[in-house]
C-alpha cells in the first residue's frame, strides 16, 4: 500500500535516512520504533509530503507521491503537538477540515462522539486543555475514514479513558483492514496495538518483521525486553562498524 | 460817469469774460474725436467725457488738461498701440475705462503714457486687457491712486507691467489695484517715491518689481499669489512697513527676494504662506524687525553673501523650515525672536528661553550643499539626523543662533 | 484556496492583535487630526507613521504569525491541498488583516474629518507597504527554521530599507553632487519600496514646490503616465518579488 523505495534525505550534512526501503501492507499495523533522531519523524513526514526526499520515491498506492498532492485524501495523520489557529472554534476547525475533502460525504463521528466533542463545538482552539487538544486530533485523523493511518505518539497527553477509546478505535480500524503506522514511546501500546515491528537506527531499517518473530529472534516472551535487545544489538552494531572504520 | 468808466467797466466784463472762456468745460459724447477736442482745447480746460464708447488710439496730449469721465466712459483702443500719450505739467485724468490696447512689445503699448511729464494725477481709472497699464517715464510728482488695472494674459510675454515708472521721483502709488500682468509695480531708477495701500495680486512674475530705486517706501501693501513674489534689487534706504506678503507658492517663488538691498528697514511685515519668506543675497544692514513669518516653506533663506542684518523681535511659526543658509560664516544677529519649535525652557521666568535656539536644522544645511538631498526629506533616516544635531551641533553653523528666544509669541495682530 | 483563505482570515480577523493594530492606527489618525487643522499637515504626519510604523509592524507582525500558525501550516499540508495554496492563504490573510487595520484605522477618521487625493494615495501606499514588508517576513520565515531569526531577518529588513538605504543614498548624493543626479536619484528611489511610497505621496502635498529642482524633476516624472505605469509597476515588482520567492522557497521546504 505504501512502498518506500530507497529514499535519501539530509538535513545540512546530517543524513537522516540513507538508502532507505520499506513497505507498508493494507491490514497490518506497524510500529515504528528507534531513538531520537534515528529518522522515525522523517520518515512519517516523507510520507505525507511534508519532507521531500532529495532521492528515492515513495509510492502510495501505486502512485509515485512527487508533485502530487491528492494521494493525501487517503491518509489520516495525527501529529504529536495538535496546534491549531488561537481564535478558531473547535467546529469551525471540522467544517474546514471537510471542506477541504469535499468529495467525501460520509464522516466517522465514533470518536467525535465518545469525546463528546460537539458539546464544546464553539469553544476557541486556544482555550482548550492539551488534551483535548489531542483528543480534536484525534477526531480528526479518524473522521473521513481514511485508508490510511498514520498516528504519532497518539496516546501522550490522553487521560487513561481517552486512551482506552482511542486504542479500541485504533484496533478496530485495524481489523477493518486499514494500514495503521504507530510510533510511541509507550511500548505497551505498540504491543496492544501493532503487529509489526520497525526499529530504525541511525537512518537505516534495522529491524522489520513481525512482533512474534521480533520476539522469537530475540528469545525474549515480553515485548519490552524484547526491545531493549533489539536496541543493545543495534548499539553493539554501531561500535563494530566503527571499529571497522578504523581498521 | 465818463465814457472812461464805461470803457472800464466793459474791458473788466471782457476779461472776466475771457478768464472764464480760457477755462472751459468742454463735453465730448461717444463719436466725437478726442484727439480733436484736446488740440482745440486750452491748457486748463476740462473735458467731460460722457459714457459710451470711443474707438480712439494713440491720442497725444500736451497741455494742461483735465480728463474727466462721467459713468465710466470706454477709450477703446483697437488693440492697436498706446490710447493716451502725454507729456504736460498739472494733468489729471480721471474715471476713464480703458481697455484693449496694443500688444507689442516694440512699443511697450500702454492704456497712458506719461513722457517728462509732472504733477499729474491719475485717479479712479479702470484699465482692462491693456499690455501695459500706467507707464511712466522720467516724470516727477505723480500721483497714481485708486486705479484698478487687470490683464487677463496667460503667458508672461503676452503682457507687461501693470504700472511701470522709469526714472520717476516724488511720485505717490496709492490704493491701487494691479492684477494679471508681468509685474504688477515695476519701478526702475525711481526715487523719493511712496507705494501705499495697493493690492497686487495673480501677476505673472513678480507682485513689486524695482531696481536702483533708492529712498522709496512700501507701507500696507499686500502683494499675493503673484508667480514668483516680489523682488527687489540694487537699491538702498528702502522702507517696507506693515506690507502683506502672501501665497507665493512655487518651486521659485519668493514672499520677498532682497538681492543686493542695504541701509533698509523691514518692519512688521506677515509673511504667509510662501514658498520661502525672504530670500536675501548680497544684502547688508537691514533691520528685520516685528515681522510674521507664519506657514512658509523657508521662512528665510539667508545666503553667505549677507552681512550686518538683525533679524529682531520677529514671530516665527509653522514654517517648514525657520531658516537655511549656504554658508558656515555668519555676520547678522538674531535675536529675540519667537520661534514655535524651540524646545527650550525658561527657569528665571523672564520670558525669554535659558538656552539658545538655532534656526538652521542639520538637514535644510545639506539640502543647501546637496540640492538632490531634498529626495530624502521627510525620510526616517533625516528626521533621526535632525533630532542628533539638536542634542550634538556638529555642522550648523554656530553663530546663527538666537541667545534670548523669546518663550511666547509677539502679539502683531 | 478561497476556502482555505476564509478560514485564515477569520482567525487572523479575531486575533487581539488585529483589533489592537487597528485601534492604535486610529487612536494616532485622530490625534494627529485633532492637532493640526491643515489637512495638508494631516497628511504629511501621516505619512511618517505610515513610512516607519506600518512596515515595522507588517515585518514583525507577520514573521511571528507565520511561526505560530507553523504546527497548523504542516497539519495543513498533511491534508490534500495544494503547498501553494497553503501558503497564499496564509499570506493572503495576514495582508488583508493589516490593510483593513489601515482601512479602518485611517480611513473612519478620515470619513469624519475630510480627507483628499493624498490621503487616498497614503492609504494605498500603506497598503502596499504592508503587502512588501508581509512578502519580507514571509520570506524570512521560509528560509529559516528559528523564529528569532527570522524576526531579526525581517527587522534587518525594515532597517535596512528605512534608515540604511538612505544613508548610502546620501552618501552616493554627497559623492556625486556635482553631478546631474535627478535620474539617478529616481533610480534609487525606485530600488527602495519605502521611498518610493514616500516620493509618491510628496508628490502629492502642494509640499512638493519646496523640493527645488529635483522636486520638479519628479514631480514632472510622476505626474506622467508612463512615470505612473512605472512607479506602480516598480510597486508592484516589490510586492511580488519577495512574495514569489517565499512560494518558491515554501514549496521546496521541509517541515
Amino acid at each position: 500500500m505504501i512502498t518506500v523505495n530507497s529514499i535519501f534525505k539530509k538535513f545540512g550534512k546530517l543524513e537522516v535516512l540513507k538508502d532507505f526501503t520499506l513497505s507498508f501492507e493494507r491490514g497490518n499495523s506497524y510500529a515504528i520504533m528507534g531513538p531520537n533522531g534515528s529518522g522515525k519523524t522523517t520518515l512519517i513526514k516523507s510520507i505525507l509530503g511534508m519532507v521531500l526526499p532529495d532521492k528515492g520515491e515513495i509510492l502510495v498506492k501505486g502512485l509515485s507521491i512527487k508533485g502530487s498532492n491528492d494521494y493525501r485524501k487517503f491518509i489520516g495523520y495525527m501529529p504529536q503537538i495538535g496546534r491549531y489557529p488561537q481564535n478558531m472554534k473547535i467546529g469551525q476547525l471540522f467544517s474546514m477540515m471537510k471542506d477541504m475533502r469535499p468529495e467525501i460525504k460520509t464522516y466517522d463521528l465514533d470518536l467525535v462522539e465518545a469525546y463528546e466533542l460537539d458539546k464544546i463545538k464553539d469553544k476557541s482552539l486556544g482555550t482548550l486543555s492539551g488534551g483535548t487538544v489531542q483528543k480534536v486530533s484525534a477526531a480528526l485523523a479518524f473522521l473521513f475514514n481514511p485508508e490510511i493511518l498514520i498516528l504519532d505518539e497518539p496516546t501522550a497527553g490522553l487521560d487513561p479513558i481517552a486512551v482506552e477509546i482511542l486504542k479500541s478505535k485504533i484496533k478496530n480500524e485495524r481489523e477493518a483492514g486499514k494500514l495503521i503506522l504507530v510510533t510511541s514511546h509507550i511500548l505497551s501500546d505498540l504491543e496492544e496495538l501493532t503487529n509489526h515491528a520497525i526499529y530504525i537506527f541511525e537512518g537505516e531499517v534495522f529491524f522489520n518483521d513481525s512482533i512474534e518473530s521480533l520476539k522469537e529472534i530475540t528469545s525474549e516472551e515480553k515485548f519490552s525486553p524484547a526491545i531493549a535487545k533489539l536496541m543493545q544489538w543495534s548499539l553493539k552494531k554501531k561500535s563494530t562498524t566503527k571499529a571497522l572504520t578504523y581498521a | 460817469m465818463g465814457p472812461y468808466f464805461r470803457i472800464f467797466c466793459l474791458s473788466l466784463i471782457g476779461l472776466l469774460a475771457a478768464v472764464e472762456g480760457h477755462s472751459a468745460v468742454i463735453r465730448l459724447v461717444p463719436g466725437q474725436s478726442i484727439q480733436s477736442a484736446v488740440d482745440k482745447a486750452s491748457p486748463g480746460d476740462t473735458l467731460q467725457i460722457t459714457a459710451g464708447v470711443y474707438k480712439q488710439s494713440g491720442i497725444i496730449i500736451r497741455k494742461s488738461l483735465t480728463l474727466i469721465g462721467e459713468g465710466y466712459p470706454v477709450l477703446d483702443g483697437n488693440m492697436e498701440g498706446n490710447v493716451l500719450i502725454i507729456a504736460a505739467e498739472n494733468l489729471t485724468i480721471q474715471g476713464l475705462k480703458i481697455i484693449n490696447t496694443g500688444k507689442s512689445n516694440m512699443d511697450d503699448s500702454a492704456a497712458i503714457k506719461f513722457f517728462d511729464s509732472k504733477n499729474c494725477v491719475i485717479k479712479d481709472n479702470i484699465l482692462e486687457n491693456t499690455f501695459f497699464g500706467l507707464h511712466f517715464s522720467n516724470s516727477s510728482g505723480m500721483t497714481i491712486t485708486g486705479n484698478q488695472i487687470h490683464a487677463n494674459a496667460i503667458r508672461e510675454f503676452e503682457v507687461g507691467n501693470g504700472i511701470h515708472l522709469w526714472k520717476c521721483k516724488n511720485s505717490l502709488i496709492s490704493k491701487n489695484k494691479v492684477s494679471g500682468h508681468r509685474d504688477g509695480i515695476y519701478l526702475e531708477f525711481v526715487t523719493n517715491t511712496k507705494a501705499e495701500e495697493n493690492y497686487v495680486e495673480k501677476n505673472m512674475r513678480y507682485g513689486l518689481h524695482f531696481m536702483f530705486s533708492h529712498d522709496n517706501s512700501y507701507i500696507r501693501n499686500t502683494f499675493k499669489n503673484n508667480g514668483a513674489g516680489v523682488a527687489v534689487m540694487y537699491t538702498k534706504n528702502v522702507l517696507m512697513k506693515e506690507n502683506r506678503f502672501e501665497e507665493n507658492w512655487g518651486s521659485s517663488a519668493y514672499g520677498i527676494l532682497l538681492k543686493d538691498i542695504s541701509d533698509s528697514e523691514v518692519i512688521g511685515n506677515v509673511f504667509l504662506k510662501n514658498t520661502v519668506g525672504i530670500y536675501m543675497e548680497g544684502s547688508s544692514r537691514i533691520q528685520f524687525t516685528g515681522n510674521t513669518f507664519r506657514e512658509n516653506g523657508w521662512a528665510l533663506k539667508l545666503m553667505a553673501s549677507c552681512d550686518q542684518n538683525t533679524f529682531k523681535a520677529n514671530n516665527f511659526t509653522q514654517n517648514t523650515f525657520d531658516m537655511s543658509s549656504n554658508g558656515s560664516v555668519v555676520l547678522n544677529t538674531i535675536t529675540e525672536n519667537y520661534w514655535d519649535k524651540y524646545e527650550g525652557y525658561d527657569l528665571d521666568k523672564d520670558m525669554i528661553g535659558d538656552v539658545p535656539y538655532r534656526p538652521i536644522n542639520l538637514y535644510s544645511v545639506i539640502v543647501e550643499k546637496i540640492p538632490a538631498a531634498v529626495m530624502l526629506w521627510r525620510s526616517f533616516m533625516v528626521t533621526l539626523l535632525d533630532r542628533m544635531e539638536k542634542i550634538l551641533p556638529t555642522m550648523t553653523p554656530d553663530q546663527m543662533i538666537d541667545q534670548s528666544p523669546k518663550m511666547r509669541p509677539y502679539d502683531y495682530g | 484556496m478561497l476556502k482555505l483563505l476564509k478560514y485564515a482570515l477569520y482567525d487572523i480577523l479575531k486575533s487581539r492583535f488585529a483589533l489592537i493594530y487597528t485601534v492604535f492606527l486610529a487612536l494616532v489618525a485622530i490625534s494627529i487630526y485633532q492637532v493640526s487643522d491643515d489637512l495638508s499637515k494631516v497628511s504629511l504626519s501621516l505619512m511618517n507613521i505610515m513610512i516607519m510604523i506600518v512596515p515595522l509592524i507588517s515585518a514583525v507582525f507577520a514573521t511571528t504569525h507565520f511561526y505560530n500558525n507553523l504546527e497548523f501550516i504542516e497539519l495543513m499540508l498533511a491534508q490534500p491541498v495544494k503547498r501553494s495554496q497553503v501558503f497564499l492563504s496564509q499570506l493572503f490573510a495576514v495582508i488583508i488583516m493589516l490593510s483593513l487595520s489601515i482601512l479602518i484605522g485611517f480611513g473612519l477618521p478620515m470619513m469624519l474629518w475630510g480627507a483628499d487625493s493624498s490621503l487616498i494615495t497614503l492609504l494605498a501606499v500603506g497598503i502596499i507597504l504592508s503587502a512588501v514588508f508581509t512578502g519580507f517576513a514571509f520570506l524570512a520565515s521560509v528560509m529559516t527554521r528559528d523564529k528569532a531569526k527570522a524576526i531579526g531577518i525581517s527587522l534587518g529588513l525594515w532597517i535596512y530599507f528605512s534608515l540604511v538605504y538612505d544613508g548610502f543614498v546620501l552618501y552616493f548624493i554627497y559623492s556625486f553632487a556635482d553631478y546631474p543626479l535627478e535620474k539617478a536619484t529616481l533610480a534609487l528611489v525606485m530600488l527602495n519600496p519605502v521611498d518610493l511610497g514616500r516620493i509618491l505621496m510628496l508628490m502629492q502635498l502642494d509640499i512638493s514646490a519646496l523640493m527645488g529642482y529635483t522636486g520638479a524633476f519628479f514631480q514632472k516624472f510622476f505626474s506622467s503616465s508612463m512615470g505612473l505605469l512605472i512607479a506602480g509597476g516598480t510597486l508592484m515588482v516589490w510586492m511580488l518579488f519577495p512574495n514569489f520567492f517565499a512560494l518558491r522557497v515554501f514549496r521546496k521546504r521541509d517541515f
